[in-house]
């Protein structure tokens, strides 16, 4: 079951694109800036995540929520010193000032722990099921129910809090939003810490399943996450879920043919053809939903 | 000059007359000036970026010279060993081997450890006659210079790169008896390329079948789709040319994905990091190939290791074994040459043929490249294990 194994595979792969694109699409819904700092996220999560489990010798599920909790605060962070007196600038001010904060963050980390990569400790057995000629892994069964989890949680918290509901005003309209007495800082705020929550579970998530980690490695996800936001549509957040499956399962496909060296290329053709076609991407017209 | 002229004359008598019996003589070399001792230069990296290269030589030339003397030397000759510490740069290897050709004026010069720092020698022991050795410079560059041309005073003591699938395809059809193989190599790098390219033609000279020949670029972290295609084609070997970054992650996802079959690599799969990416579980039943492991029970190597663990205290390494071993090349070639005239050498080294080493059987090709052993080390456990050694 060569295709069943393949299909697997490339879930595994789209889910980790999907929940680094969920960042990027809630930021760009509410702000229109693409914060190109958020694969940098994703990487200090999963050094975060690599520290809880190898010094403080926590669990995957405290590493997990640690290492959400710090890029919550790391995402604000940024968001308060980089970001915030930007926001009346020119789009193309932001833009590069997000390019220069990724840089920052990549090469800070080079500067404190070296450039040398990490290997990721076994937190669950390696043991796999057979299923119809498929290989399935404990860690990819338990990847996948994680990502799903975060992602009906985030559902969750977009239409059923107050949070999420100031959140989906902001980005509809700015202006009234403050009108209607809503903290548009705070609103702000608690988007680039949802979405860089998100990175940092990714970021943990992508530790476990592939095991190597290094201080670049936020540099190919970030750059694909975008690419699967703009497929599904940027600032739609089902359209970011989706973007990143379909991307994931597609790349897999390339290399299944035998072009495993025209895998990353087809990310690129795939984001170039969605700009000349349908700039708004698969979701663009239909469901209107803004973060 | 002239009271050097004066000895040379006299021991030149002397040797004649056989007035002095058991004491050397003096014989005029195009590269020597003759004398009571065979003048070696070594032109190494003793500091600077890879010092522990040059350095790990050092020692192993050292041991070897003292045996060699104490042995009674060379043709009833002592070695007189000049060391040069080219500081691992190039510009550096060539003024040092200047220095040792036209102010020491020595026989052979054994270096650099580095391909880089070896290449910036050539010019100067072409023009100077003077044979070359670099124990362990691994790039074609070192003996074929870019037109093609061989680099005629200029050889090598480590295998090149691609001959590693040459072994890897020997080892394959002949110790594992394997039919059919699949080659998963890193597009990204010559090394690996030549290495699958190698490994290819010699396992279907050896009638076995490639089944799957697929490639990935370094920095790659997500192989599962590529092994899944892989599995499908029921290899029973696959051969991974590549570096350990990349290659811990392929062995450790193709394993989860339930490929039990051999996995084998070449020396850049040489670095403790890759036991942490796969995982020893995973590693069992890969292998890799080196120039020498400790482990080695070969009666030379075992020798060569016991005394060198007893004069500097700690196991030797590839780059020990490989330094030794120049010394006793160059040996059996000035022996074999009877003169110290650098042609002679030259052609003597040419004609080497499977002398006996501590890193196995030594010949050299019409590239001065060595057909040589080769070690094979099996992971057990996450620990290089010595399977066996592979001869030409």
């Amino acid at each position: 079951m060569e295709w069943l194994q393949q299909l697997i595979n490339g879930i595994s792969l789209g889910s980790i694109y999907a929940l680094i694109a969920l960042g990027y699409t809630m930021v760009y819904g509410i702000i229109k800036l693409i914060n190109f700092a958020h694969g940098d996220v994703f990487m200090v999560g999963s050094f975060i995540g690599f520290y809880s489990i190898t010094v403080f010798g926590l669990g995957f599920f405290p590493a997990l929520i640690l290492s959400m909790a710090a890029c919550a605060l790391f995402g604000v962070i940024i968001e308060r010193i980089a970001y915030k007196r930007l926001r009346n600038a020119t789009r193309i001010a932001a833009l590069i000032t997000a390019i220069g904060v990724s840089l920052l963050i990549e090469y800070g980390v080079i500067y404190i722990r070296g450039a040398q990569p990490e290997a990721y400790p076994d937190v669950f057995s390696n043991r796999s099921f057979d299923i119809f000629g498929a290989q399935i892994s404990i860690q990819s069964i338990l990847i996948l129910s994680v990502s799903v989890v975060l992602m009906i949680l985030l559902q969750f918290i977009v239409h059923k809090t107050k949070t999420g509901k100031a959140m989906r005003a902001v980005s509809h309209d700015t202006e009234a939003a403050k009108l209607m007495g809503i903290n548009v800082d705070n609103t702000i705020s608690a988007t680039f810490a949802i979405g860089s929550a998100l990175a940092g579970a990714a970021g943990v998530i992508f530790g476990v399943y592939y095991t190597k980690i290094d201080p670049l490695m936020g540099v190919i996800p970030g750059v694909k996450a975008f690419v699967a936001a703009v497929l599904g549509g940027i600032g739609i957040i089902p359209g970011a879920m989706v973007g990143g499956l379909v991307l994931g399962v597609v790349e897999t496909i390339v290399s299944a043919l035998g072009f495993s060296l025209w895998r990353d290329a087809a990310a690129f053709i795939i984001l170039i053809l969605i700009l000349i076609f349908r700039p708004a991407g698969i979701f663009g017209k239909n469901t209107r939903e803004k973060v | 000059m002239k009271l050097k002229k004066f000895a040379s004359l006299f021991l030149a008598t002397s040797l004649l007359t056989g007035i002095l019996a058991g004491c050397s003589g003096g014989e005029e070399g195009s590269s020597s000036d003759g004398g009571d001792t065979i003048k070696i230069g070594a032109n190494l990296e003793l500091s600077g970026a890879v010092a522990s290269y040059g350095s790990s030589e050092a020692d192993a030339i050292e041991l070897a010279v003292e045996e060699i003397n104490a042995d009674g030397g060379i043709d009833g000759k002592q070695i007189e060993l000049i060391k040069v510490d080219n500081k691992s740069d190039a510009a550096e290897a060539t003024s040092a081997a200047i220095k040792l050709v036209s102010q020491d004026k020595v026989t052979a010069i054994i270096g650099a450890a580095t391909s880089g720092n070896s290449v910036a020698q050539v010019q100067i022991a072409t023009d100077n006659k003077t044979p070359m050795i670099s124990p362990s410079g691994t790039s074609t560059t070192v003996t074929v210079a870019e037109n093609g041309k061989v680099n005629p005073f200029t050889f090598r003591t480590a295998f090149i790169d691609p001959f590693q699938g040459t072994v890897a395809a020997n080892f394959a059809a002949n110790e594992l008896k394997v039919k059919n193989a699949a080659v998963f190599a890193d597009n990204a790098s010559d090394y690996a390329k030549g290495l699958a390219e190698s490994f290819i033609k010699d396992f279907e000279a050896a009638g076995g079948t490639i089944v799957a020949e697929e490639s990935y670029v370094a920095k790659d972290t997500d192989f599962r789709s590529t092994l899944t295609r892989i599995k499908a084609s029921n290899p029973e070997f696959i051969f991974i040319p590549g570096y350990y970054e990349e290659v811990g992650l392929i062995v450790k996802q193709a394993r989860e994905l339930g490929i039990t079959v051999p996995l084998m690599g070449a020396d850049g799969w040489d670095s403790p990091t890759i036991v942490d990416l796969a995982g020893a579980d995973a590693l069992n039943n890969t292998f890799i190939i080196t120039a020498y492991s400790a482990e080695d029970p070969d009666g030379k190597a075992k020798a060569f290791a016991d005394k060198f663990t007893e004069k500097y205290g700690e196991a030797p390494n590839s780059f020990h074994a490989l330094g030794y071993d120049t010394v006793y090349l160059l040996k059996d070639a000035i022996e074999r040459a009877g003169s110290l005239d650098g042609t002679k050498i030259k052609e003597a080294i040419e004609a080497t043929d499977n002398l006996e080493l501590v890193t196995g059987l030594y010949s050299v090709d019409e590239f001065h490249h060595p057909i040589k052993s080769a070690t094979i080390i099996e992971f057990v456990n996450g620990e290089q294990v010595f399977n066996t050694k592979v001869n030409p």
